[in-house]
């Protein structure tokens, strides 16, 4: 499409401009088109996929790095078909498989918001890719076979948001070898850059029943008083869902929460166990670095437990079927945005090795959960404590 | 007992196992350098290095240290003889009341050993853990962009 002047900030009506950000907050636009430290909105993050490594684009109105010279039916082929400006496919990394059910008024506010940031100059790297997916014309054969068109149902406001803007299966729904999210598995449960994105379904192994409350609380402070905080991507989705519309977050809650009423938690089934002295019997040495680095904070009676903080008993990382998100957290810790509160967890990633790592995840499985020894525990831990360390 | 090696020394503890360094140190080393702030691990007061990266001693249980390398403020030079970054401290008057400033001289000194030549940014996101209340943040950024310098490198202005 023809590149066009690009429109002055002014030219927007001030109220569809604070639509558009609330929108972007809701589809949490900068967690992936920020870098870390960076300018919002001006790119550069890398993204891992099984594919090879994509890099954000900045989508400020820069006019040569940017969108600055986007029309607005540009912006919408892009959001909607995933074909940039000058007509390149892009990947779907880029969730526009979701955005396609993003209505026209919405995209228009978008459009309005992210055309009036101040622009940035910031070109992303070149994508480093796998053969042969480096080349993009492939991609023609997978919209065809994957993007679809059909607009939400909108009398569902909290199904059409998941399924939209909010791109929720983008990272809780396995995707098939192609990268295409599978139809028939929608919120079983996923990897994204080495978190796991936990089942939004009847497959949650949460412990407690995530009701609408809860997950409303969640999703706006980034803490389940009874289950667990954010971490990893979800840690940023929801700072972003804070300042998007409360009602869109409850209808999202209460999308979600009907998903997982038939979990075994929501029926009760969900069980509550601590059992420290067969785990102090089993993993000696984890019982030993939880004394001296964890109880202090977790232990039943620390401070922070008095201030209704979730038990270890009923984390949901704990209870799923992999160990990395355990791992990850107590490598990299828990860190609150600046300038809001939210949940601090030191990172450990220092303090333990591979090995005393895994000692204690080790430990916490047995004590808290009554589910099967994670397998390869040493190498995982070893492997997470390499990737990221400060 | 359980050996530690502090500053090149190693050291036999008759301690549980599960006792934070920051007590053993303290303690029964006579290192009172590091201090207990929060003893939660939110504040930095008891940063020490392990195996070159920072710790919060307090934290950290001895029983992990078995063969590691641990390096405290003590071990960074003399009074009369400062190591770079405890010279910049002082030459910048980087200290109000000094108790955080232990923890941020071993913090800073993970970064400039592995980098001496950080970026703004890098720096401070690197000294994000550790606070100070009386509100010295510049003079302490300005005493380790001087270290950086005595140690031959340079903090960079960050990119936009």
């Amino acid at each position: 499409m023809p590149a066009v002047p690009p429109p002055a900030a002014t030219s927007f009506d001030r109220a569809t401009v604070l639509r558009g950000e609330e929108l972007a907050h809701l589809g949490a636009c900068r967690t992936c088109h920020t870098v870390r430290g960076g300018r919002p909105f001006a790119g550069g993050r890398a993204l891992r996929t099984p594919f090879g490594t994509i890099f954000a684009t900045n989508i400020t109105p820069d006019p040569v790095t940017g969108i600055g010279r986007w029309s607005p039916d540009a912006f919408k082929r892009a959001m909607r078909e995933g074909v940039s400006r000058d007509g390149h496919f892009l990947y779907p990394a880029f969730p526009y498989d979701h955005f396609a059910r993003v209505t026209d008024d919405d995209l228009a506010a978008l459009y309005a918001f992210l055309m009036s940031r101040t622009p940035v100059t910031a070109r992303a790297q070149d994508n480093r890719l796998d053969w042969p997916f480096g080349y993009r014309p492939l991609l023609a054969a997978w919209n065809l076979l994957y993007l679809q068109k059909d607009t939400a149902d909108g009398a569902d406001r909290g199904r059409s948001l998941a399924e939209g803007l909010a791109h929720c299966g983008a990272c809780h729904t396995p995707r098939n070898r192609w990268g295409a999210e599978m139809g028939g598995h929608a919120y079983d449960g996923a990897w994204t850059e080495g978190w796991y994105a936990p089942p939004l379904n009847a497959r949650s192994p949460a412990v407690q029943p995530w009701t609408a409350d809860e997950l409303f609380t969640y999703l706006r402070t980034g803490l389940g008083t009874t289950h667990a905080a954010a971490a990893g991507p979800m840690a940023g989705v929801a700072r972003e869902l804070a300042l998007a519309p409360e009602a869109d977050v409850r209808a999202l809650a209460v999308y979600f929460a009907r998903l997982m009423a038939d979990a075994p938690a929501a029926k009760g089934h969900g069980a509550t166990r601590d059992a420290q002295g067969d785990a102090d019997r089993m993993h000696p040495e984890g019982a030993t670095l939880f004394a001296g680095a964890c109880a202090a904070c977790h232990e039943a009676g620390a401070p922070m437990m008095q201030q209704g903080r979730p038990p270890l008993a009923w984390s949901t990382p704990l209870h799923a079927d992999a160990p990395h998100n355990t791992l990850r957290v107590i490598v990299q810790g828990l860190a609150p945005a600046p300038s809001r509160g939210g949940p601090s967890m030191p990172a450990f990633g220092n303090d333990f090795t591979g090995r005393q790592l895994a000692e204690i995840a080790a430990y916490l499985r047995t004590r808290y959960t009554d589910l099967p020894a994670w397998p390869n525990l040493e190498q995982i831990a070893a492997e997470v404590r390499r990737e990221r360390r400060e | 007992m359980i050996s530690l090696t502090v500053n090149g020394t190693e050291h036999s503890v008759d301690a549980d196992p599960d006792t934070p360094l920051l007590y053993v140190l303290r303690g029964d080393l006579g290192l009172d350098g590091a201090k207990f702030g929060c003893g939660l691990g939110q504040c930095g007061a008891c940063t020490v290095l392990v195996d070159d990266r920072p710790a919060f001693s307090c934290l950290t249980p001895i029983a992990a240290l078995d063969g590691r390398k641990i390096r405290t403020i003590e071990g960074l030079g003399t009074p009369d003889r400062p190591g770079a970054l405890p010279a910049a401290f002082e030459a910048e008057q980087a200290a109000q009341c000094g108790y955080c400033i232990a923890g941020m001289i071993m913090r800073a000194q993970a970064l400039l050993e592995r980098n001496v030549r950080p970026t703004e940014a890098e720096l401070r996101r690197h000294l994000a853990p550790n606070l100070c209340r009386c509100g010295t943040h510049m003079r302490i950024l300005r005493a380790v962009r001087r270290a950086a310098a005595a140690m031959g490198g340079e903090v960079q202005e960050s990119a936009r």
